[in-house]
C-alpha cells in the first residue's frame, strides 16, 4: 500500500532482522556486539508493529506509539548494558562472555 | 425467699487464697501462708455452716428439699444447643458435701501447721491445698455435667500435685504419675459418656436430667449398641469415670501408692474428698441410673461390692499403716457403691440411697482421723512400718485415744459414727439384694478385724526400743484428731433421713433390730480376733500366716494386679504393639520421606549442570524452547 509495497516484503525484513539478531546473540563473542543483536531484535519488533498498524488499522496510532516506546526503552537498556559492560571490562580486562562464568552453581 | 448468692465466696475465697500463696507465698515467712490459708479455710467453713442452716432450716423447713440455683452464668456458648455454664446449684447432697469438704479441709490445714513444720515448700503445699479445696467445691456444687468434668480434672490435678509433692523421692513422682494417669484414663470415659448424652439429649444441666419424668432420654434410649441402649453406654462410661476417682476396681491400683504424699494431704484427698467424688457423682445422677438403667446401676452396686471385699482382704495383710488405711478407704467407698447400687427410689425404698450418702458424710470424718492419728505417729515414730512401732500407747495417750475412737467407728460399733451409716447400708442391701448383702456382711467383720489388728500392732503388741522417745505431738496436730474425734462419735446420731433422700422427701427409717445385732456381733467377732491375735507379742499371727502358705502371699502382695497392669502395659502395649507401630513409623514413614529427600537429592545432582554461567547457552535454550514448543502448537492447532 505504500507506494505498492505488498506487506509480505516488510515482513520477510523483519523476519530476516530478528534471527540475524538471535544469531548474533548465541554465536558472538563479544558482549558489545551481542548488544547490537539485542538493538538488530528489537526493532525486527518496532517494524513488525508499525507495518501491522499501517497495514491492518490505518486510522489507529497505537502501533506507532509502541514503537517509540520500544526505542525509548531500548535507549534505557543500551545505556545499563553498556554501563555494565564497562564494569565487567574494569574488573575482568575481557569482555568475552564465555568467560564470564561466575553465575553458576 | 434467702438470697444463696453468696455462697459464689466459697468458691472464690480458697482461689485467692491459692493465687495470692502461690505468687507471694515464698517470699514470707512460711507460717504466715499457712495461717492464710486456714483462716481463708475457716471462713468458708462457717459459711458453709451457714448455708447448711439456711437450706434445711430456714428454705425447705420440712422438706422437700428443693434444689436451688444460686447463681448459673454462661461460661461458653459453643453452638445453639451447648452451652457450658458454671454456676452452683445447692440441694441436700451438694450442701451436705460442702459441709463434709470445708470441715475436713478445716481439719488438714491446722493439722498441717505442726504436722509440716520446717518442711521445703511450705508456702506451696499451702497453696495446693487451697487450689484443692476451691476445685473440690467446685465439683460438688457444679450444675452441669461439663462443669463437673472441669472440677473433675482440676481435682485430679491438684491430686496430682499434691501426691508429687516431695517431688525430690522418685516413688513420690512415680506415684503422682501414675494416679493421674489412670485417673485421667477413666475420665476418659467419664468425658465420651457426657458427650453420648449431649448429642442424644441436647442437655446436661442436672435440674433437667436429673427428673424422674423427663422425655429428654426418649432418643438415647432408642439407639441400641451391642444389646444396650446408647443412654445405657453413657451412664456406664461416667461410671467409668467415676470408678477411676473413687478407685473402684479395677481402677484401685493409684490409691494405694498415692499414699506417698503427705499425711494430711492423704487424709483429706485420698480419703474423706476427692476419692468419693465418684459416689457423689453416681448420687448426684441417680434417677438416670434407677430409672432409665437400671441395669448399670446394679453393675455399679457389684463393682463396689467386690471391690470392698477385695480391698479389706488385701488390708489384713499389709504393714504400712497407711497403706492399710487405703485399702480400707476402698473397701468403705465400697459400700457405698453397693449403697446406691441397691437403692430404689422413694422414701424407705431409697434407703440405700440415703444410707450411702450418710456412710459417705461419717466415714469422711473417722477415716480423716484414722489418716490424721497416722500422721501423729509417723510424725513420731518417723515410719510407716507396723513392725517398727509397738506400745506406743504409753507415749502418745491423746492419739491412742482418738486412734481408738476412729477404729470403733469403722468397726460399726455402737455409738460411733460408722455404726449407723454402715447398719443402713446393710439394711439396704438385705431388703434389696441378699449376694450383696452377705459380701457387705463378711467385709464388715474383716474389717474390725484389720482395723483392729492395725490398732494393737501400733499400740499394744511389745515394748518397741526407740531410738528417740516418742513424744505426743503438739497442739496443733491434737487439737483437730479430738475436734474430729467427738465428731466421729457423734454425727451418727444426726437424723440424716430426714435431709438426704433419694425424692427429696424427709423420711423416717425402720429400725431392723435383728440386722442391728447381726452387724454388730460381726464387727466384736472381728474386734475379738484381732484382740486375741495382736493384744501381746505371740508368733501366732505368724505362725498363721505360714498355715496359709500361697493364699497369704497372694494377699500380702495384693492379688497381683499391679503385675498384670505391667504385663499388659509393658509386655503386650509397649513390647507388641509400640514396638511394631514404632517399626512401622521408623521404616515406613520415615523411609517414604527420606526416599523423597534422596531422589530429590540425586536428580538435583544430575541436573545441575544445567546451570553453567553461558550466557549464550541460555539464550540458544530459550529461544530453541520456544521455537519447539510454538512449532507444536502450531501442528496441533493445525494453523
Amino acid at each position: 500500500m505504500i507506494q505498492g509495497i505488498p506487506i509480505t516484503h516488510f515482513l520477510v525484513v523483519s523476519v530476516i532482522m530478528f534471527f540475524v539478531g538471535i544469531m548474533g546473540f548465541i554465536i558472538r563473542q563479544n558482549l558489545i556486539t551481542i548488544l547490537l543483536s539485542v538493538e538488530l531484535i528489537l526493532n525486527a519488533v518496532v517494524l513488525n508493529f508499525l507495518v501491522f498498524n499501517r497495514y491492518l488499522f490505518p486510522h489507529h496510532l497505537q502501533g506507532q506509539f509502541f514503537g517509540l516506546f520500544i526505542i525509548g526503552v531500548a535507549a534505557a537498556e543500551a545505556s545499563m548494558a553498556i554501563a555494565l559492560i564497562i564494569n565487567i571490562y574494569r574488573r575482568m580486562r575481557h569482555i568475552d562472555p564465555d568467560k564470564i562464568r561466575e553465575m553458576k552453581y | 425467699m434467702v438470697d444463696f448468692s453468696y455462697t459464689v465466696f466459697i468458691l472464690l475465697i480458697p482461689l485467692v487464697v491459692f493465687a495470692i500463696t502461690g505468687i507471694w507465698g515464698g517470699r514470707w515467712k512460711p507460717i504466715i501462708s499457712g495461717l492464710l490459708g486456714t483462716f481463708g479455710i475457716a471462713t468458708i467453713f462457717v459459711m458453709s455452716l451457714y448455708t447448711a442452716y439456711q437450706y434445711f432450716f430456714v428454705v425447705h423447713h420440712g422438706g422437700p428439699y428443693k434444689p436451688i440455683v444460686a447463681m448459673n452464668f454462661l461460661w461458653l456458648p459453643l453452638t445453639e444447643h451447648l452451652h457450658i455454664h458454671m454456676g452452683i446449684m445447692l440441694d441436700p447432697i451438694s450442701v451436705m458435701m460442702l459441709v463434709v469438704v470445708t470441715t475436713i479441709s478445716l481439719m488438714s490445714h491446722w493439722y498441717s501447721l505442726g504436722y509440716m513444720k520446717g518442711e521445703r515448700g511450705f508456702a506451696r503445699y499451702y497453696a495446693f491445698l487451697s487450689l484443692f479445696t476451691f476445685s473440690m467445691l467446685g465439683l460438688v456444687v457444679a450444675t452441669d455435667l461439663l462443669q463437673m468434668f472441669i472440677f473433675y480434672e482440676l481435682v485430679g490435678v491438684s491430686s496430682f500435685l499434691l501426691i508429687g509433692f516431695y517431688y525430690q523421692k522418685p516413688s513420690a513422682v512415680a506415684a503422682a504419675k501414675k494416679a493421674f494417669i489412670v485417673t485421667r484414663f477413666a475420665d476418659f470415659g467419664f468425658l465420651i459418656g457426657i458427650f453420648i448424652l449431649i448429642y442424644y439429649t441436647h442437655s446436661f444441666d442436672f435440674l433437667q436430667i436429673t427428673d424422674p419424668n423427663t422425655p429428654i432420654f426418649e432418643t438415647a434410649l432408642g439407639k441400641t449398641f451391642l444389646g444396650y441402649s446408647a443412654l445405657s453406654w453413657a451412664t456406664a462410661l461416667i461410671f467409668m469415670g467415676a470408678a477411676g476417682k473413687s478407685a473402684m476396681f479395677p481402677f484401685h491400683i493409684w490409691l494405694p501408692d498415692a499414699m506417698e504424699g503427705p499425711t494430711p494431704v492423704s487424709a483429706l484427698i485420698h480419703a474423706a474428698t476427692m476419692v468419693v467424688a465418684g459416689v457423689f457423682t453416681i448420687a448426684r445422677l441417680f434417677p438416670v441410673y434407677y430409672f432409665f438403667t437400671p441395669k448399670v446401676l446394679l453393675m455399679v452396686g457389684y463393682v463396689g461390692g467386690f471391690t470392698s471385699l477385695f480391698a479389706a482382704l488385701i488390708a489384713m495383710t499389709q504393714f504400712d499403716i497407711k497403706r492399710v488405711l487405703a485399702y480400707s478407704t476402698l473397701s468403705q467407698i465400697g459400700y457405698m457403691m453397693v449403697g446406691l447400687g441397691v437403692s430404689h427410689y422413694g422414701g424407705e425404698e431409697g434407703l440405700g440411697y440415703m444410707a450411702a450418702m450418710f456412710h459417705l458424710f461419717t466415714h469422711a470424718m473417722f477415716k480423716a482421723l484414722l489418716f490424721l492419728g497416722a500422721g501423729s505417729i509417723i510424725h513420731a515414730v518417723h515410719s510407716n512400718l507396723m513392725q517398727k512401732m509397738g506400745g506406743l500407747r504409753k507415749y502418745m495417750p491423746i492419739t491412742h485415744i482418738t486412734f481408738l475412737i476412729a477404729a470403733l467407728a469403722i468397726s460399726g460399733i455402737p455409738p460411733f459414727a460408722g455404726f449407723f451409716s454402715k447398719d443402713e447400708i446393710l439394711a439396704a442391701a438385705f431388703l434389696h439384694n441378699r449376694l450383696l448383702f452377705w459380701v457387705e456382711y463378711i467385709t464388715a467383720g474383716i474389717t474390725a478385724f484389720y482395723i483392729f489388728r492395725l490398732y494393737f500392732k501400733v499400740f499394744w503388741w511389745k515394748d518397741t526400743q526407740y531410738e528417740h522417745t516418742p513424744h505426743e505431738s503438739p497442739w496443733t496436730m491434737t487439737v483437730p484428731l479430738i475436734i474430729l474425734a467427738t465428731l466421729s462419735a457423734t454425727v451418727g446420731f444426726v437424723p440424716f433421713s430426714k435431709f438426704v433422700s433419694s425424692d427429696l422427701m424427709p423420711f423416717e427409717p425402720e429400725t431392723h433390730w435383728n440386722l442391728v445385732i447381726a452387724s454388730v456381733s460381726i464387727g466384736l467377732l472381728g474386734l475379738a480376733l484381732a484382740w486375741l491375735l495382736y493384744r501381746k507379742e505371740n508368733d501366732l499371727p505368724d505362725r498363721i500366716a505360714k498355715a496359709l502358705g500361697k493364699l497369704y502371699k497372694w494377699t500380702y502382695d495384693k492379688f497381683y494386679i499391679d503385675e498384670i497392669y505391667l504385663f499388659i502395659t509393658k509386655k503386650i502395649m509397649f513390647n507388641i504393639i509400640a514396638k511394631s507401630v514404632a517399626w512401622f513409623d521408623r521404616h515406613i514413614v520415615d523411609g517414604f520421606m527420606e526416599g523423597v529427600a534422596v531422589v530429590t537429592e540425586k536428580t538435583s545432582e544430575k541436573i545441575k549442570g544445567f546451570q553453567s554461567g553461558h550466557l549464550q547457552q541460555y539464550a540458544f535454550v530459550f529461544i530453541a524452547s520456544v521455537i519447539i514448543i510454538a512449532l507444536t502448537v502450531l501442528y496441533f492447532i493445525g494453523a
